[in-house]
């Protein structure tokens, strides 16, 4: 069975980050399995991990009381998952839905800010891994509400 | 660099008369989804055989109301048939959406250059389709799947608004099940009923299987959407001159001779609708042209 750090290393995300960095990251990990339909996290509750997915499909929901659960999002191999366990007030914004069994490594928020804070360089590391990942989605919301084939 | 498949000679023939609509009955209607219908056409003289290539278009004239380009999305190699898919968007479109089988149209052409499907031979093809985009394309995967051990990978990506926009659904269930080819469909938007994937076509690829050093792409969409997929497809390594864009103007004459279709330099019924991504580079993100 592999380890939590080779487990973080195969992921696009962890990619060249070096062992020392991997071994802390691991330090924060947990191995997680959500079955198909179950809700990984909901609107609102404290937001304290984030997921690195390593198999599965997960579906990033809002629900409007007319029209119920609207997916905005889709999320699968490779993707990370929540961005807002980095920013106070540390609360969900959305619904996340394991559309089939996803595997994933959760991280733990708060074992990772304080890794930051007292790494700074790692903490950086951090911030530019996350901020590559929140440009690339602001950059396809802002097509996505641009309403191409209308 | 990948060459635009010029008009086949039986093609020239055809063209005698550009000037001149045809015309062509309707065989059979079928309703794509709220907004799009697919028209089978066949020619009222009735040994007339339509020879296109993937990625040429059509003036279709609606008697009384207007004539417009409409891209050819039937197969190439059944030339007794005419097929083109449409979308509502005024009023010949809405017309068009009302004529019956039995109803008789006029068609022009097949005018304009096609996609690059000899020069992909031995390589990877991507298709990036968006919204109505998959109709142009469609002729490409009849082509390249009737030849299928001539490419390597076949790799649809397609994009569009809803689940309920989803063109051509039987058949791309059908090539789904097929080994030799990849299909991946994202929506803007689904709902609880929608298992399939969430976001804009361009997010497909850098996941999307194929070999970007030796992969031909073909992009057919909205212009905003084909600007930013020929960005993601360099990105992932595909060479820019390996990728080709299927542009829209308003038409009239469809032959280079009124201008209407000026898309900077070039005449988009005559040196397109199909060009390779370094001949529109710099025009593509200016206002006007
Ligand atoms: C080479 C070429 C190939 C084409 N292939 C296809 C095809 O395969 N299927 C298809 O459905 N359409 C295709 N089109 C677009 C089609 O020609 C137009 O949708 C049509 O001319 C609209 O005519 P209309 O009288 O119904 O609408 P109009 O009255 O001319 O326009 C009504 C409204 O729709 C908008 N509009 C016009 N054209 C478009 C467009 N292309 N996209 C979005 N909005 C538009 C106008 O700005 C206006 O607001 C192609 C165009 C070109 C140049
Ligand atoms: S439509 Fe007349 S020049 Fe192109």
């Amino acid at each position: 069975m592999k380890t939590l750090d080779e487990l973080l290393h195969e992921h696009e995300f962890f990619k060249d980050f070096k062992p020392e960095y991997l071994e802390l990251m691991a330090g924060c990990a947990t191995n997680v399995i959500f079955e198909a339909g179950q809700y990984i996290f909901r609107e609102g509750q404290e937001a304290n991990v984030f997921y690195v997915i390593r198999h599965g499909h997960v579906a990033l929901e809002i629900h409007d009381p007319r029209r119920g659960p609207i997916t905005i999002e889709t999320l699968q191999e490779d993707d990370v998952l929540g961005w807002s366990w980095l920013f106070a007030p540390y609360q969900w914004h959305f619904d996340a839905k394991a559309v089939k069994l996803t595997r994933a490594v959760a991280m733990d928020g708060k074992c990772l800010r304080m890794k930051c804070e007292n790494d700074h360089t790692l903490g950086y590391l951090m911030m530019q891994r996350f901020n590559t990942v929140l440009a690339d989605r602001l950059q396809q919301t802002r097509l996505q509400v641009l309403k191409l084939y209308d | 660099m990948i060459n635009l498949t010029k008009t086949p000679l039986m093609t020239q023939k055809q063209l005698a008369n550009p000037m001149q609509p045809e015309p062509f009955r309707v065989k059979r209607v079928m309703k794509e989804s709220y907004d799009t219908f697919t028209l089978e056409l066949e020619p009222i003289a009735s040994e007339r055989l339509f020879t296109f290539v993937p990625g040429q278009f059509n003036m279709l004239y609606i008697f009384g109301v207007g004539e417009i380009p409409v891209s050819i999305s039937g197969d190439p190699n059944q030339p007794a048939m005419l097929v083109h898919t449409t979308r509502i968007v005024g009023s010949v479109t809405k017309a068009m959406s009302k004529l019956k089988a039995g109803d008789v149209l006029g068609v022009r052409g097949p005018f304009g250059t096609g996609w690059p499907v000899s020069d992909a031979e031995g390589c990877d093809v991507i298709l990036v389709a968006g919204g109505i985009g998959l109709a142009p394309l469609r002729p490409v995967l009849y082509q390249t799947l009737a030849h299928r051990d001539r490419y390597g990978k076949i790799v649809l990506l397609y994009g569009t608004r809803s689940p309920e926009d989803i063109l051509f659904r039987k058949e791309l269930e059908k090539w789904r099940a097929r080994f030799d080819l990849e299909i991946f469909v994202t929506v803007d938007y689904g709902d609880s009923d929608w298992h399939g994937n969430v976001g804009v076509v361009t997010k497909l690829i850098p996941k999307a299987p194929f070999d970007a050093l030796n992969a031909v792409a073909m992009v057919c969409g909205p212009e905003v959407m084909m600007r930013f997929t020929a960005i993601e497809l360099q990105k992932r390594g595909v060479r820019g001159d390996g990728i080709a864009l299927s542009m829209e103007r308003n038409m009239k004459c469809a032959i280079g001779l009124c201008g209407h279709c000026q898309f900077g330099p070039t005449f988009i019924c005559k040196d397109g609708p199909v060009f390779t991504y370094p001949q529109l580079q710099s025009w593509l993100a200016q206002w006007e042209v």
